[in-house]
């Protein structure tokens, strides 16, 4: 009872997380052919130990070269991670402050505010990030309403370029930063600051010792869980990214479904995998230290 | 003392405003006469009727609401069964290989996990449609069940499994009895969790499709690239709607069923 209990799940996912990662670590080591499926297999199970044998005697590893020597996937690795970085630092901005005011809020207000913030993230991402594209364009809403005020003279160009990307970046995870922060601040022990206060603290500088360290957890959470997804995104590229905007996940979208050439876009995901263990890893230690600081 | 200050309703507000105004603009200039989205041409709701008169939208709304109930079902009974093994399980071999898959999913990066379950279709000479979409939905939607699942296992009190079990319920009985009346919010949670997430998916539904079955991200995600469309801002005014008051809906049902749980803690309480 208790066996199968273990096994149903641990084979699902065997089978359709860990067996498609070894497929595709296979696929980026074969060959690009005119077939379908498009490409040769280089190591061939039915053979067995002969087939392995051959295998090592022909292994190459010909499309991760292929990664270094064109500059389309340096850039592409190197400009996901700036506009990652970016993206998280300015979702910290816009988030804290936010998490801060529910943290404050009046203790029946609380539970709906915390409604309020959970809310979006039900909606389609697709259709929040298709919402921008209607303020951001041309003639779109903010130009409109600008050029009504009179602050500028001619409609900005904001849709199609990184600007663009940034505000979809921080708008779609905006969530993922406040809960975490909220859940750290929520917790703050008030008579600290006013110990601080008294002890002759300015409130600012009370703020900067005892509130930002004492919500560090929730901040490091916050940010990993916006870095992370960020750095495969896909659809804000997209969508509202202009041609000049290199990605990686729409690079290896692209690579797959227009390019067609799959042993390139399976080593595209290796490496992006390889480069996502790291944070993946930091994380994971940060929630276990958090869980034995709460217990 | 709390202290709320002008600083905190201002950022609240401008916060909120920020989440919440482009969704309304969304909805407002769904009611645009105008066929120029941006240009305001009076109130009219033709193209509510344009959409549910556009078959394409409506196979592909069917193809996943399909796909999402199926998913949802199958990621449930798989995600409750892994957090009940990641809870209760205790040790056991491979434990940390079942955790790491467990949580591995949830931040690996969409393109990955679609490329590479389709990889693994195409190796195995399955014909890609609704099946293979549902497989997918289903392997990354349990781990968010098992999630919200295993939160909840591990805050109650497992005296109450271990009185049934020394009061004759098998370990089966002890579970339907006991366990999971008392985790069923967390399994409904963790239900409508995978269906949304599965009614919003658009690459992994990309990548594991095949010709014969389209969704309803998918269809968007083709008319979208051309840009704004007065038909998708009806559309997605339905969508926004339909979630918004099933999750209100929702909240409000937990919330009556978590006064009446408090009033009967009350009530045991006096009577002890």
């Amino acid at each position: 009872m208790r066996r199968l209990l273990i096994a149903i799940p641990y084979l699902w996912l065997l089978a359709l997380f860990i067996v498609p990662f070894v497929i595709v670590f296979k696929i980026s080591l074969s060959d690009l052919a005119v077939a379908i499926p498009p490409y040769t297999p280089t190591l061939d199970i039915a053979e067995g130990w002969a087939g392995f044998k051959a295998f090592l005697s022909e292994l190459d590893f010909e499309n991760y070269i292929w990664l270094t020597e064109d500059a389309l996937y340096w850039k592409a690795y190197l400009s996901s991670l700036k506009i990652a970085v970016i993206s998280t630092l300015l979702t910290l901005l816009v988030g804290y402050p936010i998490a801060y005011g529910m943290a404050r809020a009046p203790e029946e207000w609380r539970a709906m505010l915390f409604m309020l913030v959970i809310l979006p993230f039900w909606t389609s991402f697709l259709i929040r990030v298709y919402s921008w594209m209607g303020i951001l364009s041309q003639e779109g809403y903010l130009n409109q309403l600008l050029l009504w005020i009179g602050v500028i003279n001619e409609p900005l160009v904001i849709l199609n370029t990184n600007i663009a990307v940034y505000i979809g970046i921080v708008y779609t995870y905006l969530p993922f930063m406040i809960l975490p922060i909220y859940a750290a601040l929520e917790k703050l022990d008030i008579s600290l600051l006013e110990a601080a206060e008294d002890l002759g603290c300015s409130r600012f500088s009370a703020f900067w010792l005892v509130t930002i360290p004492l919500s560090k957890q929730g901040i490091i959470a916050g940010s990993f869980l916006v870095f992370i997804p960020t750095i495969g995104e896909f659809v804000i590229p997209s969508l509202l990214g202009g041609s000049r905007t290199l990605m990686i996940g729409k690079v290896l979208w692209e690579e797959f479904f227009s390019n067609r050439d799959w042993p390139v876009a399976s080593a595209v995901a290796v490496v992006l995998l390889l480069i996502l263990i790291i944070p993946i890893v930091l994380f994971q230690r940060n929630e276990q230290k958090q869980r034995e600081a709460d217990q | 003392m709390r202290r709320m200050t002008w600083f905190n309703v201002t950022s609240l507000t401008f916060g909120f405003a920020f989440l919440y105004l482009p969704m309304v603009i969304l909805i407002i200039y769904s009611f645009n006469e105008s066929k120029l989205v941006t240009v305001w041409a009076g109130f009219s709701t033709k193209w509510y009727g344009e959409v549910l008169r556009n078959t394409a939208f409506l196979d592909a709304a069917w193809v996943t609401v399909k796909v999402a109930f199926l998913s949802s079902c199958l990621a449930t009974v798989l995600g409750t069964m892994a957090a009940i093994v990641m809870v209760r399980a205790g040790r056991f071999r491979g434990r940390t290989l079942f955790s790491g898959m467990i949580y591995a999913p949830m931040v690996m990066p969409e393109v990955i996990t679609g490329l590479s379950l389709l990889l693994l279709f195409i190796s195995l000479g399955m014909d890609r449609g609704v099946f293979t979409i549902v497989l997918a939905h289903t392997t990354f939607a349990m781990c968010y069940v098992s999630v919200v699942v295993s939160s909840r296992l591990v805050s109650f009190d497992q005296s109450l499994e271990e009185a049934a079990l020394d009061l004759g319920c098998s370990p089966v009985q002890a579970f339907r009895l006991v366990t999971l009346p008392i985790i069923a919010p967390a399994v409904i949670s963790g239900w409508l969790l995978a269906f949304t997430l599965s009614l919003d998916d658009l690459v992994i539904a990309s990548f594991t499709s095949g010709p014969s079955a389209t969704t309803l991200p998918m269809k968007i995600w083709s008319s979208v690239r051309l840009g704004v469309s007065p038909e998708i801002n009806a559309l997605s005014t339905i969508m926004i709607l339909v979630v918004a008051i099933g999750v209100i809906t929702a909240s409000l049902i937990n919330k009556r069923n978590v006064m009446r749980q408090r009033r009967e803690e009350a009530a045991a309480d006096k009577l002890a």
